[in-house]
């Protein structure tokens, strides 16, 4: 589904990523994990289209076709979801409104008409109640004065409604107590299916406990220098990362 | 409530606007640029006014001439020749276009965008119809519900001659013809406009409505609207106008004088769109309009704006509130673009105890534009436990415009209370780019965080009234991020 080829990045002439190679089918779930400033919050950036960041080399291929030159709504509209790490407020538009401008818009690049009122408010409900979603938290402005957990349920509950063919979980464990993190967690379970792929970017094993992973990838530096199953997570939790370096 | 919509309005100018044959005998009457006292009188003349119009007229122009156009406002402009200005332009039969096909297609493509019907782009674009007001009032429509009611509601200039008692005992007593240069030349040489009065405990069962426009190149347009809700009435008017793109500067400048008698209230919202230059800052319309209303007992006035068009504007919707207990509301959006100029917000001046208002103003500014709030509260010493609160926020996108508030306050009574809030934001990278990556384009994300913005005011307006103005907000901002 995913193909990321010897992929650089560089953000002002600094080089972040320095050749990364990802392989994702339908159906898997991926875990990148590593240190502080190894470049996974830049890979999650460069998969969906943000311009601040240059690609010098390589390529992300999306089910065969080449990202390089689609803006960043473009490639939302072929399945890519980014689900924020720090998700950005938007004051006096509510959840629902925002949602409802991203399906529609979506709708109309892919030629479709919008989506009528009513089926609309029906999947917004559906989604919300799989996500126990409390109804009030829909007519909020969306993320103002959100606590740290109800933007990241915010997060899911988007990537819920837009059905996306690969999401990308930016460090949705962070600022998130066990219980929020459970939930989160469990409403990603929810959602998964062999047709869509996940990639969850953590520092901590924690979260992959209850989003389990096939694979695990290690970046350091820009590059992945350790790939493998879900037991380097354990071994990552464990030893830390000064082994790999 | 029976409630008119724009769409029932429109319809209702759009087959009635011949029943009151406003244009067949006064083809191409315009008049030769300049302005002295044989052309106040003649616009007199030509409006069949009393004498006692004449001469209120004539002493507005005195009043005019000795005085000197204002420069303290936030904005730079070359100041109009007003000798070189046409200060009467009735209608003209245009040359009729055959089909839409002849029209501007950049003008479509906006009208499409504004969600007007084809039979209202072309009247519009003057394809098979001609609506259009330039100095003389269309007729006003659905006057016989409005009768039922006692309600009056016509062009001001048949009011003089129907009602001329209300219309003197009320024309310039709120803004007299020594307020300000602008409203001593409208007072000389208004060449229509609206009237309305509310009898006393008369709720309006619709909302009343003028559309402005101005056609033709190279004239002012200087209306003049009085609105009287007498006690224990209520009324919400609306008030639209465009205009269409021309290179030159067109001059307008209006005076709106609102009474609420004793538990009266008025509702006025204005979506003003007159056309705010090109790209390049070239043309546009200078507004340059006075409206100011007086509440007496118990009674309260609301202004809601939606600025966004004009080249430079200067316009204080204001509150006297004179009468105890009595309520000003101020809600504003003012969009400015490319090389806009606003330079806008309101007065509210406590006379009366217990008296409230309430002020909400919000700015977007992009492009090379600037725009600036300026607000007065005054509190008198007779205006016990008075009460103000102001909000100003100004949007910022890009690196190249300007917001500026300039907030006044004067309390001269110790029991007053004031607040003033105030926030300055630019719509970021990081909105822009969460936006786009859940599928929204640049361009309708700036649309979505400026209507999130502007929603307190847009909420304010009648239904149908604030989705245009959505869609105008929308269209006004269009290429403003590269």
């Amino acid at each position: 589904m995913l193909e990321v080829k010897n992929l650089h990045a560089s953000i002002n002439d600094k080089e972040i990523l320095k050749g990364i190679n990802l392989n994702i089918k339908p159906g898997e779930v991926h875990a990148i994990m590593g240190p502080n400033g190894s470049g996974k919050s830049t890979l999650s950036a460069v998969v969906a289209g943000k311009e601040e960041y240059e690609v010098t080399d390589g390529s992300v291929i999306l089910n065969g076709e080449d990202l390089d030159d689609l803006a960043p709504e473009e490639r939302a509209h072929k399945g890519i979801f980014l689900s924020f790490q720090y998700p950005v407020e938007i004051p006096g538009v509510t959840v629902t409104n925002f949602i409802k401008t991203a399906i529609n818009e979506s709708r109309k690049a892919k030629g479709l008409e919008e989506l009528p009122a009513k089926d609309m408010l029906k999947l917004i409900r559906e989604k919300a109640d799989l996500l126990e979603i409390d109804r009030k938290f829909l007519s909020r402005s969306l993320n103002e004065g959100f606590s740290g957990g109800e933007k990241k349920r915010n997060e899911i509950f988007q990537m819920a409604m837009l059905e996306p063919k690969l999401a990308i979980l930016d460090e949705t464990d962070s600022g998130l107590d066990i219980d929020a993190l459970k939930i989160v967690a469990n409403g990603v379970n929810k959602l998964k299916s062999k047709d869509n792929a996940v990639i969850v970017i953590t520092h901590y094993q924690r979260l992959l406990d209850y989003i389990v992973p096939d694979f695990v990838h290690v970046l350091h530096n820009g590059k992945i220098v350790k790939s493998g199953g879900k037991e380097l997570a354990f071994e990552l939790e464990e030893k830390g990362y000064d082994w790999l370096k | 409530m029976n409630k008119f919509t724009e769409d029932d309005l429109k319809k209702e100018l759009e087959t009635k606007e011949y029943e009151y044959g406003f244009y067949t005998d006064i083809e191409a009457d315009k008049f030769p640029i300049g302005l002295n006292e044989e052309v106040v009188i003649a616009i007199s003349k030509k409006k069949n006014e009393p004498e006692w119009m004449t001469e209120w007229r004539l002493d507005a122009f005195r009043i005019w001439k000795e005085m000197e156009e204002p420069d303290w406002a936030n904005v730079n402009y070359e100041k109009p020749n007003f000798q070189d200005i046409s200060y009467y332009s009735a209608p003209v039969q245009k040359p009729k276009l055959d089909s839409l096909d002849q029209v501007d297609p950049e003008l479509l493509k906006t009208f499409e965008k504004l969600g007007i019907s084809i039979d209202e782009q072309k009247r519009l674009s003057n394809v098979a119809v001609d609506i259009v007001v330039d100095s003389v009032s269309v007729a006003t429509t659905f006057k016989k519900t409005l009768n039922e009611k006692g309600i009056i509601f016509m062009p001001i200039s048949e009011a003089i001659q129907e009602h001329p008692e209300l219309v003197k005992k009320y024309l310039g007593t709120i803004v007299p013809k020594t307020d300000n240069f602008y409203a001593a030349l409208n007072s000389a040489v208004f060449s229509d406009g609206s009237f309305c009065y509310i009898p006393k405990g008369v709720t309006c069962p619709m909302e009343l409505s003028t559309y402005f426009r101005i056609n033709e190149g190279g004239t002012g347009q200087f209306e003049r609207t009085l609105v009287i809700a007498d006690e224990d009435s209520y009324v919400s008017y609306l008030e639209g106008c465009t205009a269409p793109a021309r290179d030159e500067n067109q001059l307008h400048a209006a005076v709106v004088e609102l009474i609420a008698l004793d538990d009266a209230e008025i509702k006025y919202s204005t979506v003003q769109n007159w056309f705010p230059g090109d790209a390049e800052g070239k043309g546009g319309v200078y507004n340059f309009v006075t409206k100011r209303g007086l509440c007496e007992k118990n009674s309260k006035i609301s202004w809601t704006q939606v600025e966004t068009g004009s080249a430079v504007t200067w316009k204080y919707p204001s509150c006297v509130l004179k009468g105890d207990n009595s309520v000003g509301e101020f809600y504003s959006i003012a969009v400015t673009n490319n090389f806009q100029q606003a330079d806008t917000g309101t007065k509210m001046i406590h006379l009366g105890k217990n008296t409230k208002s309430t002020i909400i103003s919000k700015g977007v500014s992009a492009g090379h534009s600037q725009n600036s709030y300026r607000g007065l509260v005054h509190i008198g010493p007779r205006a016990k436990n008075a009460r103000n609160f102001s909000q100003c926020d100004s949007l910022l996108m890009g690196n190249l415009c300007g917001a500026h508030t300039f907030p006044y306050i004067e309390a001269k009574n110790k029991t007053a209370q004031i607040e003033h809030e105030a926030t300055t934001s630019k719509i970021g990278e990081d909105q822009l780019f969460y936006c786009n990556q859940r599928g929204i384009d640049t361009e309708k994300a700036i649309a979505l965080i400026v209507n999130g913005f502007s929603k307190e005011v847009l909420n304010k307006l009648p239904m149908e009234f604030a989705v245009e103005a959505q869609k105008l907000l929308e269209i006004s901002l269009e290429g403003s991020v590269g």
